[in-house]
């Protein structure tokens, strides 16, 4: 969380405060770059104060702190499936993804804070989107525990991450589909839609979010990260740019996250 | 109760691409101007700085500048027959919300409609017979408006933003490079266009090859720095590639930010308020005088600001609601089709073809928001549609704006979505794939519309608008058209392979097809037929002007924001030199 620029002081310096209104200070805690800031009134400049930088909120620590010790070794085994290692390119594993996930379901992510979650919650068509009345964090636990007890009625195994690869692909194939249905109020293709988009998220994000580990998924592509400046490779077409893969800590070799 | 505050002039409803036009042209011609902006402040170095701006996981999938639907969302169905279910996560468009709103986190593609779009009833009557435009239960209308009354203004969002471009028509004279379809222009772009990436020059090359007329797409993309007549001063792109959907950390891409905001906040009679979100504008008891416009800022007080003139220059789907909640205009009835405030809702129709090499590395994560080779032979009217059974177009275009890995990494027909195919998939065509885009027009019909929804209320106790939408027939057909066409040039180009993305099946909230959502609070000659007349001015209450891509009958196969622009500056032209010196109607019905 950031809190933005109070411009009070600066306005009173300026002498240009709309009486009755930039007097106003008892807002609502600052959201995610949205409502809730302060109400401000702005008046004969742009307002500008140093060291208000809106940075990014990265992950940090480490261990799980949103997943159960159960829930991660269903993560684990999962995303292994959805992006599996070999010489190719980093697994969703080797990636670091599980973490990324857990970091994100701990925070505004994981509680909906982009989700508008009110009632009431019919189903609605396809067309429609998501209408759950979970949030992400919710959504996980939930699906996490009805795959779990899906696995055990009918495929005879204590827990998805103990099936084989293959039982555990056509698991997660029923799951894309829809033909396996899930209890405890889980549609099935929608947790997996989540769970594959926040999987590629972890995978390609930058690595302060606690995946994408060294970079290694955009190196795998070619993807060179966050660089600011192309404009002499604009018409070398054809080329290989030789850019060094960078993020927003940097690299090895330059600047040490 | 609220706290009434001193009256003003004008007060602006929002404060993007109209709120900022609107704000610098009625304060230099001496008005007290307030402008009211729901969400916060928001300005280069401390919201999108180069350092974090480039940050897809932030800004594109946790919607760091977009409208947050758990504040503020509406419900949606194809058809009457559906129950509306609210929007719970953004996907189909992404809404802006705060200062400079969606001029913050667009592309930069800066567009003018063709001569003919603004005609699209009468001109396609005449050349394809009456059915041309009633078929599929369409409801298109005329403008009101023609293209030369625009185009003074087209030219001055043009020198505001330094768009970068080539002319195709110099005052009636064709001019090689350019787009020869294009409505003739008094001048030349301020700025040249963008040097071309690797994929746009293959489309270039292979549409030319067969017989297209290729020519660079015009950008808020700065090709160099650039001052604008507010003094204002931009610096050229560098194709970081994080440009739609971000905001740019380099000031080269045009947004209120760089453009107007310099200008106007040292401006003594300019008062920006944020946190601010107007609930409705107060009427006199006969409804026929806006007094001002009660809202509720972040810390839950509410205000009244009377004001002479309420100009409403928030989003489409905000504008419309308030003219709903605050019962402005006649609400459209799809059942009898009389009313109008909501009526031809309309959006564009999206396709895509996506192209695979073997021999040729693509680089696309060198892009820019408008960076692209674009043909226009058929949008619009510029082919003979004759049999076709259907009208309208698009453009299509060879187009990098980014690799960025999360949403764009392309892969070929079949490929599973997951696992060791994919991935391997995905390491072999990132650097070797970019895609055309078809960027379709979008006709209104009688079923596509905007209310208040029966059952859903927002954060503050009052229904959210409710959207009811589905491509017509007559899109799909054009989208068909066009994607073959398409398909024809990305096969000219010899790839390994090609993908079709077809628009198929009923309009869906996932995935992201475009921001462009059109119609509502449309424009036209009548009062019977149209919400507001052509400067915007709403007929039954002539102190209200509503601003934005609400005020289009339909939505032609372009980017609205050119035109959006255009049409705010004609609304300013005319308040200045009529409505300030004789306050009321400027049309007469």
């Amino acid at each position: 969380m950031v809190t933005k620029v109070n411009l009070q002081r600066r306005q009173l310096l300026i002498g240009s405060v709309a009486a009755g209104v930039a007097g106003a200070t008892a807002a609502a805690p600052v959201r995610d770059g949205e409502l809730g800031a302060p109400p401000q009134t702005i008046r004969g400049a742009v307002p500008f104060k140093e060291g208000t930088a809106d940075a990014p909120p990265g992950a940090s620590g480490s261990g799980y702190t949103y997943f159960t010790p159960v829930e991660a070794t269903f993560i684990e085994a999962a995303v292994s499936r959805l992006i599996p290692n070999d010489p190719v390119g980093p697994g969703a594993v080797e990636a670091n993804v599980p973490f990324f996930l857990d970091r994100q379901l701990a925070g505004p992510f994981g509680r909906g804070d982009h989700y508008y979650l009110g009632g009431p919650w019919p189903k609605g068509v396809p067309e429609q989107g998501y209408q759950s009345r979970f949030s992400p964090a919710q959504m996980y636990r939930a699906a996490i525990a009805a795959i779990d007890q899906y696995v055990v009625a009918n495929l005879s195994a204590p827990s998805f991450s103990k099936l084989s690869a293959a039982d555990q692909d056509k698991t997660l194939k029923g799951l894309e589909s829809g033909d396996i249905k899930l209890d405890g109020g889980v549609d099935s293709k929608t947790f997996f839609g989540m769970l594959l988009q926040n999987t590629k998220e972890g995978y390609f994000s930058d690595p302060i979010y606690g995946g994408n580990k060294d970079m290694s998924a955009w190196k795998m592509i070619g993807f060179p990260g966050a660089h600011y400046n192309y404009k002499d490779w604009v018409t070398r077409h054809g080329e290989r740019v030789p850019f060094p893969t960078v993020g927003f800590k940097g690299r090895p070799g330059w600047r040490e996250g | 109760m609220a706290t009434t505050l001193k009256p003003v002039d004008a007060v602006l409803v929002g404060f993007g691409w109209t709120g900022a036009i609107m704000g610098q042209q009625l304060c230099d011609a001496g008005l007290n101007v307030v402008a009211l902006e729901r969400g916060p402040w928001r300005d280069t170095a401390t919201d999108f700085a180069t350092g974090f701006a480039q940050d897809e996981l932030r800004y594109m999938w946790r919607h760091h500048l977009f409208q947050n639907v758990a504040d503020d969302t509406l419900t949606i169905r194809n058809n009457v027959n559906q129950e509306a279910l609210p929007m719970r996560r953004l996907g189909s468009f992404l809404l802006g919300t705060g200062v400079g709103s969606g001029g913050v986190h667009w592309n930069g593609q800066i567009w003018r409609f063709l001569p003919t779009d603004f005609q699209t009833k009468s001109h396609n009557e005449k050349r394809y017979g009456k059915k041309s435009v009633t078929d599929y239960d369409m409801t298109v209308q005329d403008w009101g408006v023609t293209y030369d009354e625009l185009e003074p203004h087209y030219d001055q969002f043009d020198k505001l933003c330094g768009t970068s471009g080539k002319a195709g028509n110099l005052q009636g004279k064709i001019q090689p490079g350019g787009n020869p379809f294009e409505g003739p222009r008094a001048n030349e772009y301020p700025t040249p266009p963008m040097a071309q990436t690797y994929g746009p020059t293959l489309f270039g090359k292979a549409a030319a090859e067969l017989g297209r007329h290729p020519f660079p797409h015009p950008t808020g993309n700065m090709s160099e720095a650039y001052t604008n007549p507010l003094g204002a001063q931009m610096g050229a792109c560098t194709y970081c590639g994080f440009c739609e959907k971000f905001g740019c950390g380099n000031y080269s891409k045009a947004s209120p930010q760089t453009t107007v905001l310099p200008y106007l906040l040292r401006k003594s009679n300019f008062t920006l308020r944020t946190e601010c979100e107007v609930l409705r504008v107060e009427l006199t008891p006969d409804k026929k005088r806006a007094t001002g416009v009660t809202y509720v800022n972040s810390a839950g007080e509410e205000f009244f600001q009377p004001a002479e003139m309420v100009i409403l220059g928030a989003y489409v789907l905000q504008n419309v609601r308030l003219l709903l909640l605050s019962g402005i205009g006649k609400p459209y009835d799809p059942k009898t089709g009389e009313g109008v405030v909501g009526k031809n809702y309309a959006y564009q129709t999206m396709s895509s073809v996506n192209v695979f090499f073997d021999d040729k590395i693509i680089n696309p994560f060198i892009g820019a928001g408008a960076l692209a080779t674009v043909i226009d032979d058929f949008n619009g009217d510029n082919f003979d549609h004759g049999g076709l059974g259907f009208i309208g177009g698009a453009y299509i275009a060879g187009m990098v704006t980014g690799g960025r890995p999360i949403e764009m990494i392309y892969t070929p027909q079949g490929t599973p979505a997951w696992g060791m195919e994919w991935k391997h998939a995905a390491a072999k065509n990132y650097l070797r794939s970019f895609s055309l885009s078809i960027h379709g027009s979008c006709m209104s019909a009688r079923g596509n519309y905007l209310d208040l929804d029966p059952t859903y209320r927002d954060i503050h106790g009052r229904p959210m608008l409710r959207m009811t939408f589905d491509f017509t027939q007559n899109d799909h057909k054009m989208s068909d058209y066009l994607t073959d066409r398409a398909a024809e040039v990305a096969k000219a180009m010899n790839p390994r392979e090609i993908k079709l993305n077809r628009r198929t099946g009923s309009w869906s909230v996932t995935p992201y097809q475009t921001t462009h959502n059109t119609g509502g609070a449309i424009m036209g000659d009548n009062p019977k037929n149209s919400v507001v007349n052509k400067y915007l001015q709403v007929w039954d209450v002539p102190n209200v002007f509503s601003m934005g891509a609400g005020a289009f009958p339909q939505n032609a196969g372009y980017n609205p924001t050119g035109t959006l622009a255009a049409l705010a500056y004609m609304s300013a032209e005319a308040i200045k030199s009529q409505y300030l010196k004789a306050p009321g109607p400027m049309v007469r019905a």
